[in-house]
């Protein structure tokens, strides 16, 4: 029985049950967080949301504490319209420059704007905030002394400033997505007569799709989420948002007031992050179910 | 009837020579098979014919590849249409993960069809012609990657079809599938010649044997021998197609 294989007792090594435990803890570590942030954000925002009337609160176009007003409707607007901007302009902006990393540059060139690009990502928020409030605001003021409206932060400026900031995630997510497409799929195309820039937008970015929307929806969470750099150049009034007027976002509305409130006001801070949180959970769960399974069909 | 006349055709990868003034014409709706060890250059010499390499650093041709006459590397050629009359299929099978119907329609698409009843008509025709219309007439919009490999390329074969080409490449085309989609491939092959010229590309010489009509034998970047088939396999000239094909090496 010396020779024989077969293990006495236990079927598997100690270290491999060891091993199974560490990584099962790790695995519900991550799993229990979210599940008691979520559970944190629902017992702490919802009775403010309770007490101020659900409709009130998300319909309502007044917030004014000291009169106890609570109507959030300009901060959900104001952070819809400028993640949606700032989205519109950077996907299509960002795909361009991940065609051009990996289809038209030279390795070199590409290899040395990436690592830029990627540096661009590790930038803190505020230093983006102070290049947003020296460099767009002041144009922005241009554009709003012509019309005749007065010089202020406003939405577009916040847009312009999120456009930038995501930028580096979608091109370096979408760079990597269509990098991952297999060097066959240009291959046909080119076979069956496409040109290099239709086997490019026919088959190889449909192929990377959901790689791309990956991209774009760590763009969506970081601009939806963003605060210090918006707040330094968005102008933050909480009125109903126009493009060229100031705008408070979600973020703004609870880290500008939130060291001074106190009673009713601060619980109603805690409605609006959960409102955010609510936001960023269904816009990830949308996009990506949308999007990937669009991908899928066709 | 010949479709194309190849000559004096050399081909520089970097300093590797491999093709070494290649002459042989590639007659009107018959198949030549390409055979020869791996390396002997018949899969380069193959994507001459359609500027395949064209995109390989550091080729450098030389010579003349004439199609219907025309030098296809002349100066004022148009590849993409050069490659549209020149159709290629691969050795692993590679549909777009895409539906069946948006493979197929792929190339329409690429050359500017727009007409929706125009490319349902050459959809269906090309994969009826690839011999794979009825095993998925029924879900074309289903994806592609979902079929199995001998299905897959035959789709691949439809969506060549479906720019109608004159001239279908073929490059070792059923090495990757099992004996039964291969045995399909093969008939489907000389159904094709009533309409298309075919060279194909082949390791298995019993194919090569089964199906076409000359064959060319390659060795190190040479083209040895070339004939009819059935000449080729009985009675070789060159003593070295003799020993490749009787099996001695290769």
């Amino acid at each position: 029985m010396e020779n024989s294989i077969v293990r006495a007792g236990k079927s598997k090594a100690p270290v491999e049950t060891v091993m199974n435990v560490i990584f099962l803890i790790c695995g519900l570590a991550a799993v229990v967080s979210v599940v008691l942030i979520s559970l944190y954000m629902v017992f702490s925002g919802a009775p403010a949301i309770a007490k101020i009337g659900p409709l009130k609160f998300l319909a309502g176009q007044i917030w004014n504490p000291e009169a106890s007003e609570f109507g959030i409707l300009p901060l959900i607007l104001a952070s819809v319209m400028a993640t949606g901007l700032a989205v519109a302009i950077a996907v299509p902006a960002a795909l361009c420059v991940a065609v051009f990393l990996t289809h038209v540059a030279d390795k070199r060139t590409a290899a040395a704007l990436l690592f830029l690009i990627e540096l661009l990502a590790g930038i803190p928020s505020v230093v983006y905030g102070l290049l947003g409030a020296i460099l767009i605001v002041p144009l922005v003021f241009k554009a709003q002394t012509a019309l005749g409206l007065p010089m202020s932060g406003s939405l577009l400026s916040a847009a312009i400033v999120l456009v930038i900031m995501i930028l580096p995630t979608i091109i370096s997510v979408s760079a990597a997505a269509i990098n991952a497409v297999p060097k066959q799929y240009n291959e046909v195309s080119l076979a069956l007569g496409s040109s290099k820039m239709q086997s490019i937008v026919h088959a190889i970015i449909p192929a990377a799709k959901s790689g791309i929307v990956s991209g774009v929806v760590l763009g969506v969470g970081r601009a939806i989420g963003e605060t210090m750099a918006v707040m330094m150049v968005a102008g933050n009034a909480p009125i109903m948002p126009e493009l060229l007027k100031p705008a408070r976002l979600l973020t703004v509305g609870i880290s500008m007031e939130w060291a001074y409130s106190s009673g009713l006001h601060r619980e109603a801070l805690y409605g609006v992050g959960l409102v955010l949180f609510a936001f960023i959970m269904v816009i990830n769960v949308l996009l990506s179910s949308i999007l990937k399974k669009g991908g899928a069909k066709r | 009837m010949t479709k194309i006349v190849t000559e004096n055709l050399h081909l520089h990868y970097g300093e590797n020579h491999a093709l070494r003034g290649i002459n042989l014409n590639i007659l009107t709706n018959k198949i030549t098979a390409l055979i020869g060890p791996s390396g002997c250059g018949k899969s380069t010499y193959l994507k001459t014919l359609n500027r395949m390499n064209d995109n390989v650093p550091n080729v450098k041709i030389s010579g003349q590849v004439l199609l219907d006459s025309e030098d296809i590397y002349g100066g004022t050629v148009d590849v993409t249409k050069l490659r549209k009359k020149v159709g290629m299929v691969f050795q692993s099978p590679n549909p777009f993960p895409m539906s069946i119907y948006d493979n197929a329609a792929y190339g329409l698409r690429i050359h500017g069809v727009k007409k929706r009843l125009l490319i349902d008509e050459i959809v269906e025709r090309s994969l009826r012609g690839a011999a794979i219309w009825d095993e998925v007439k029924d879900r074309l919009k289903t994806p592609a990657l979902a079929l199995s490999g001998g299905q897959q390329q035959r789709l691949c074969i439809a969506r060549t079809l479906a720019v109608s080409p004159e001239v279908i490449l073929m490059d070792e085309p059923t090495s990757a599938l099992d004996p039964i989609s291969t045995m399909k491939i093969e008939e489907l092959m000389s159904e094709l010649t009533k309409q298309y010229t075919v060279v194909i590309v082949t390791h298995n010489m019993q194919q090569a044997a089964r199906i076409s009509d000359y064959t060319a034998f390659f060795l190190l970047g040479e083209m040895i021998e070339y004939d009819e088939t059935n000449r080729i396999f009985a009675a070789p000239k060159n003593p070295r197609t003799e020993n490749y094909i009787t099996g001695r090496f290769g």
